[in-house]
């Protein structure tokens, strides 16, 4: 090897370790701290000094936070389990079938995902109102559904449009109706893009804050985001940073073994949409 | 609707051809209802509220008042005009600066940065995959959590970066990022860079993964410099992933509320429309005057997009060629 490549080389691996460092560091950090209590919160630690879980009983034996929990994951599978059911035929019909107005329809479906929620808030939170589920968990789930259900949809029908031609040719010869070729045809072969897209879905609606600040009221009644960023100490002044680490790696330690597991299906999934074309 | 050609019975039977199309009305109609409600019609009626004077507490006892939430001239009795509404309001275009500035920024560091992770993604050396899993972590983390994660790290007395810069001899006192309106925006911009950037580096990466090895193979044969490969070969190849990367990514930072509102609450340096807007609508009891505001949040959307698509040639359906 000549020292300008092996220059090159150790240039590269820098990077790559920089990049590592960079991406894990904050995380790591929150870990140390939650792991802290009494000064050795209040001086700047690298390293783990001790093992405290005063924290996480803290925030765990509190009277609200593990409700929070509850609500959240309440929130966040019947959201996406109500989107996949109608994103599933949705898009099948968006995929298989030739109708006018199809590639409009699309567009409309991708412009709504790109909405500004804010922009809806005032109406929802009028028909939210209306329908008298203001601080529950189902104005959540309603209002989720204008980011899950376009994003299901959109990816969904990139999936089924690389269906092959064949399987679906067989079917029809057979006499199969297109409910029987989306259940008993598709549906087997879509169960992975079903996941991805789930889990995809499943990550926004967990991470959702504003709709979640803005419909609900209560302390019982809020999600994790919420109660998170509201979580405050005895005084304005004092910022119970110990228990808010806490949370924060309750939350986000079954977000990242998930994320880590299906990472491959997740990366093809957020490539899916226009990358892919 | 066009979803499906009217179904005309021929001889008691209808094609296949018309019979999935049948199908295909029935399978769309429940998505298409579910739409309308979540998000056209909430739209329609934030658009309506914002001619109006309505308020949060009597959301139905608004009166008609035109454009008077966006622009109203007044004659005073003694000659002087004055103007009122948000059109004229100095908060809403500091925010409307605040969110363009912190838009901009953002996106062109996390497109850089990004092209920057995925090139090194896209080559081949040990422990690529640990790299990859690395670069995912920031992206699963929920934006709140992120938000407080970094507000910890830069606490102005016990935060975590002002004690390296002050040991690398970066800085001779201590910074109270989050709360100077100076280094506010920064303190943003840094965490939703650290944030995004993988989003982009994956979405670039799967670009990347599309240009064909051997072109590599060929420029090097002919010994062509590796950047005047990246400038006319790969980023030339790669440029309709990169165009619809950042459209995605540019809507999410302009529409951005979440990361702000809990890094740097009240700041006049960072607030951005949406955060104003919501401000507005909730929290002062201006529920018309908020609605105004995020109709011309969204208004600024529509417009942008369209130019983005039409400008760029964008081809954001997949569709194009098939």
């Amino acid at each position: 090897m000549t020292a300008n490549k092996m220059l090159k080389s150790i240039a590269f691996y820098a990077l790559v370790v920089v990049i590592v460092i960079f991406s894990i560091f904050p995380f790591y950090y929150a870990i140390v701290t939650s792991f802290a209590t009494g000064t050795a919160l209040f001086e700047a630690n690298y390293f783990p000094k001790a093992f405290d879980w005063a924290n996480y009983k803290a925030v765990l034996g509190g009277a609200t936070f593990p409700r929070n929990i509850l609500n959240s994951v309440f929130v966040a599978t019947t959201t996406v389990v109500f989107a996949l059911f109608l994103a599933v035929t949705a898009s099948y019909a968006l995929a298989r079938v030739r109708f006018r107005g199809r590639g409009l329809l699309l567009m409309t479906i991708l412009a709504v995902s790109m909405f500004p929620q804010i922009a809806v808030l005032a109406g929802l939170f009028e028909l939210i109102t209306y329908l008298g589920l203001f601080n529950s968990p189902f104005a959540l789930i309603l209002s989720y559904t204008i980011f899950t259900l376009p994003f299901t949809v959109w990816v969904l029908t990139t999936f089924m449009r690389d269906l092959p031609v064949e399987i679906e040719e067989a079917a029809i010869v057979d006499g199969a109706t297109p409910w029987i070729i989306i259940t008993k045809v598709f549906l087997p072969l879509l169960w992975p893009a079903l996941v991805t897209t789930g889990l995809l879905a499943f990550i926004g609606a967990w991470n959702e804050f504003l709709f979640a600040l803005t419909f609900t009221s209560s302390e019982s009644t809020r999600t994790v985001p919420v109660a998170i960023a509201l979580l405050s100490g005895a005084s304005q002044q004092e910022i119970p940073w110990g228990p808010i680490m806490a949370a924060s790696v309750i939350v986000t330690v079954p977000l990242i073994i998930l994320v880590l597991i299906f990472q491959r299906k997740i990366v093809a999934g957020l490539t899916a949409g226009g990358v892919k074309g | 609707m066009t979803a499906s050609k009217p179904a005309i019975a021929r001889d008691g039977g209808l094609s296949l051809q018309q019979q999935r199309q049948k199908a295909a009305f029935w399978f769309l109609a429940p998505m298409l209802i579910a739409l309308f409600c979540v998000a056209a019609w909430p739209l329609l009626r934030t658009v309506w509220f914002s001619l109006t004077d309505t308020s949060l507490n009597n959301l139905y006892g608004g009166k008609w008042i035109g454009f008077d939430n966006y622009l109203r001239v007044q004659t005073l009795s003694n000659g002087t005009v004055r103007y009122k509404g948000t059109l004229v309001d100095p908060a809403w275009w500091n925010a409307v600066w605040n969110t363009l500035r912190f838009s901009v920024v953002s996106v062109v560091c996390e497109t850089v940065l990004g092209l920057i992770v995925a090139l090194v993604l896209n080559a081949e050396f040990k422990g690529r995959g640990l790299v990859r899993a690395a670069i995912l972590i920031p992206w699963a983390i929920p934006t709140i959590v992120s938000a407080k994660m970094w507000a910890w790290m830069l606490n102005d007395q016990y935060g975590i970066l002002n004690d390296m810069a002050l040991n690398l001899g970066l800085i001779s006192s201590k910074i109270a990022w989050t709360a100077t309106t100076d280094t506010a925006m920064y303190a943003v911009l840094m965490v939703d860079i650290w944030k995004t950037t993988p989003f982009m580096a994956l979405l670039c990466l799967a670009g990347l993964q599309m240009v064909p090895r051997d072109i590599y193979e060929a420029a090097k044969i002919d010994g062509i410099n590796p950047v005047k490969v990246f400038f006319k070969i790969t980023l030339p190849l790669i440029r309709p992933a990169l165009m619809v990367a950042v459209i995605f990514r540019m809507l999410d930072a302009l529409r951005i509320f979440d990361l702000i509102y809990v890094l740097t609450p009240n700041s006049a340096a960072t607030k951005t429309m949406s955060v104003i807007s919501r401000e507005n609508l909730i929290e002062f009891d201006k529920f018309a005057y908020g609605s105004a505001q995020s109709t011309l949040l969204f208004a600024i959307l529509a417009v942008f997009v369209s130019l983005y698509i039409w400008l760029g040639k964008v081809d954001l359906s997949g569709e194009g060629g098939k």
